[in-house]
């Protein structure tokens, strides 16, 4: 039974780092594009709630939600102002440009908020659980993974059936031709980067209630959501869904035997399945091919 | 009442000018045909004319309205539609989902999904396959049915032919009155001369970025059509450079019964005088070779 429950509380774990990862799978999808600011901006969205709480005296739940707007819209701004300029470049713009960011992003909540760690005051949610036999199921864990699956679920249904997933789709095969066909891709683009730094945001905000959080936690939060975006495969939303969970599971089942071991056996997961499968669980060698074409076409 | 106008083009990539000059008009219903050896600048024509290149200069005009200055997209919304050579669908969408794509800036018109479906059966039965699984004729379909689906003004076609069997490529020719009783006019690139003139009220040549000729399809004379195709100085009067879309004055028009055949000598009388010849180190090189001294050139 102890399994078991480790092995739930790895799933949670892995809902939570979905979360984080969807964005970056999004985007990676449809702009080809790595964002390595992505857990950095995860990071300033829980400083904001933090700070909101503190100045507003509103509760967690309250803040939260008058913060994913926000998150939002600076996601769409960032998209606007300087990736869209960044993948007009090139392949290699987008990763020097993020990458800068992410450095900043660090560095301004280091001398804006110091380097300790601060607590994320979220109330009763903290450390209520619901018991279930042997298995314990912690709210704030279960709400991660269910929101986890609203949003892979929905944005999946999303890119699937509506008109706007239809145009998403057609700008991530074709850009030209997309244009062509009378999309505006700008726009689109701006609120895909804004839904994927908003979930990274609700994320990271939610981690942090039990991590606490401090300016260089966006780096290990772009780790994990990056591998689980990699072992799920590039560009598949239910990949990375699959991907976060192993990397939870795996954390949590090793972290039984010994903490320490916890993270390198999932970074050795990540090359095993680098090794194994390149591609990911769910991506296609289709798919990378094409991508490498576009890359090399965008090149010429 | 023209529908679009192109005039004194000059467009091109980066520092490779491919259009010198080019001027045209469609009247609205009117098909033109645009004949043209490879690298003439017919596929940068249209690109131009549908807003993937900037041009550098000119004006092309749209039911009056100057468009040059507008980006593709809005283009596309104003009533241009490109189906563009190698037909370039978005493959992981299917076929349906392919049409569907332009709904969104469509303008009102005759080619709803049912329309196209009764159009092209073939794409019909395949709606819910993916564009990438399609063969080559299914995929044309769908690159037409998707211009088609925005309900343009006006039509540009390149290279519909390309890559298919000619069983296939008579179908589309055969559905082509069809789609211009709608009332839209097109632009028709076509590399087969013949089937460039059935189809259109008029053709015009271009030759490396000019154009040479120009007039009724009915009326132009194919051998000397051919002569502009290649670019042949063996048409005196007829100049690649100065032309520019002119006719050639009745009187200096040389009459050419035959085509000379590629695989024979050129008789005596049609050769180029002496005078007139170009020597082998004046020639420009071949269109895409590498020169000899530059062995890096990636080809």
């Amino acid at each position: 039974m102890t399994w078991l429950n480790d092995t739930l509380q790895g799933i949670f774990v892995g809902g939570g780092y979905a979360l984080t990862a969807v964005g970056l799978s999004l985007m990676f999808g449809v702009m080809r594009l790595v964002n390595l600011a992505h857990g950095d901006l995860a990071v300033c969205a829980t400083y904001l709630v933090t700070t909101v709480m503190a100045a507003l005296g509103v509760p967690f739940l309250a803040a939260l939600l008058l913060m994913l707007p926000v998150a939002f819209a600076a996601g769409a701004v960032l998209q606007l102002g300087l990736f869209d300029r960044a993948l007009r470049t090139g392949p290699l713009a987008p990763l020097l440009v993020t990458f800068g960011l992410s450095i900043m992003i660090d560095n301004l909540l280091q001398q804006t908020y110091s380097a300790n760690v601060r607590g994320v005051p979220a109330g009763s949610i903290d450390v209520a659980a619901a018991h279930l036999g042997g298995l314990v199921l912690p709210w704030l864990s279960v709400l991660k993974l269910v929101l986890a699956l609203v949003v892979i679920g929905g944005l999946s249904a999303a890119l699937r059936f509506t008109g706007w997933g239809r145009r998403v789709r057609a700008t991530s095969d074709d850009v030209a031709m997309a244009r062509l066909q009378g999309i505006r891709v700008r726009p689109l683009f701006a609120t895909v980067t804004g839904i994927a730094i908003a979930a990274a945001a609700l994320a990271g905000t939610l981690g942090a209630v039990t991590t606490g959080v401090y300016p260089t936690l966006g780096t290990l939060t772009l780790i994990f959501a990056f591998e689980a975006v990699v072992i799920g495969g590039l560009g598949s939303l239910w990949g990375t869904l699959l991907g976060g969970i192993l990397i939870g599971v795996t954390q949590v089942l090793v972290s039984q035997v010994s903490v320490p071991y916890a993270t390198l056996a999932s970074q050795l997961l990540f090359l095993l399945v680098l090794v194994v499968r390149p591609q990911g669980l769910f991506g296609t060698p289709q798919a990378d091919g094409q991508a490498a074409g576009q890359a090399a076409g965008a090149e010429a | 009442m023209t529908a679009l106008t192109v005039q004194d083009l000059d467009a091109g990539y980066r520092d490779f000018q491919a259009l010198f000059g080019v001027s045209l008009d469609l009247a609205e219903g009117e098909t033109v045909s645009l004949i043209g050896a490879n690298g003439a600048g017919k596929s940068t024509l249209l690109m131009t004319i549908a807003g993937a290149l900037r041009p550098w200069r000119g004006r092309i005009t749209l039911g009056g309205a100057d468009i040059a200055g507008l980006p593709d997209h809005q283009r596309a919304r104003r009533g241009i539609a490109i189906v563009p050579e190698g037909r370039r669908l978005f493959p992981s969408l299917t076929a349906e989902e392919n049409i569907l794509v332009p709904s969104t800036g469509r303008g009102a018109g005759p080619w709803s999904l049912d329309a196209l479906y009764e159009l092209f059966p073939m794409v019909a039965a395949r709606r819910s396959q993916r564009a990438g699984l399609l063969s080559g004729g299914e995929q044309q379909a769908v690159a037409i049915a998707r211009a088609l689906a925005a309900n343009p003004r006006v039509l540009l076609m390149d290279e519909v032919s390309l890559g298919l069997a000619p069983a296939v490529v008579d179908g589309f020719y055969r559905l082509l009155p069809r789609i211009q009783e709608s009332g839209v006019c097109i632009l028709l690139v076509e590399q087969d001369i013949d089937r460039a003139l059935a189809a259109s009220d008029r053709a015009l040549c271009l030759l490396e970025g000019r154009v040479v000729m120009a007039g009724d399809s009915a009326g132009l004379d194919r051998d000397r059509l051919v002569s502009a195709y290649f670019g042949a100085p063996s048409a005196p009067g007829f100049s690649a450079t100065k032309t520019a879309g002119a006719p050639v004055p009745l009187d200096k028009r040389v009459p050419l019964d035959k085509p000379v055949p590629l695989d024979k000598p050129v008789p005596l009388d049609r050769r180029v005088p002496p005078d007139r010849r170009v020597p082998p180190d004046k020639r420009d090189p071949p269109r895409n070779s590498v020169p000899p001294d530059n062995p890096e050139v990636p080809r």
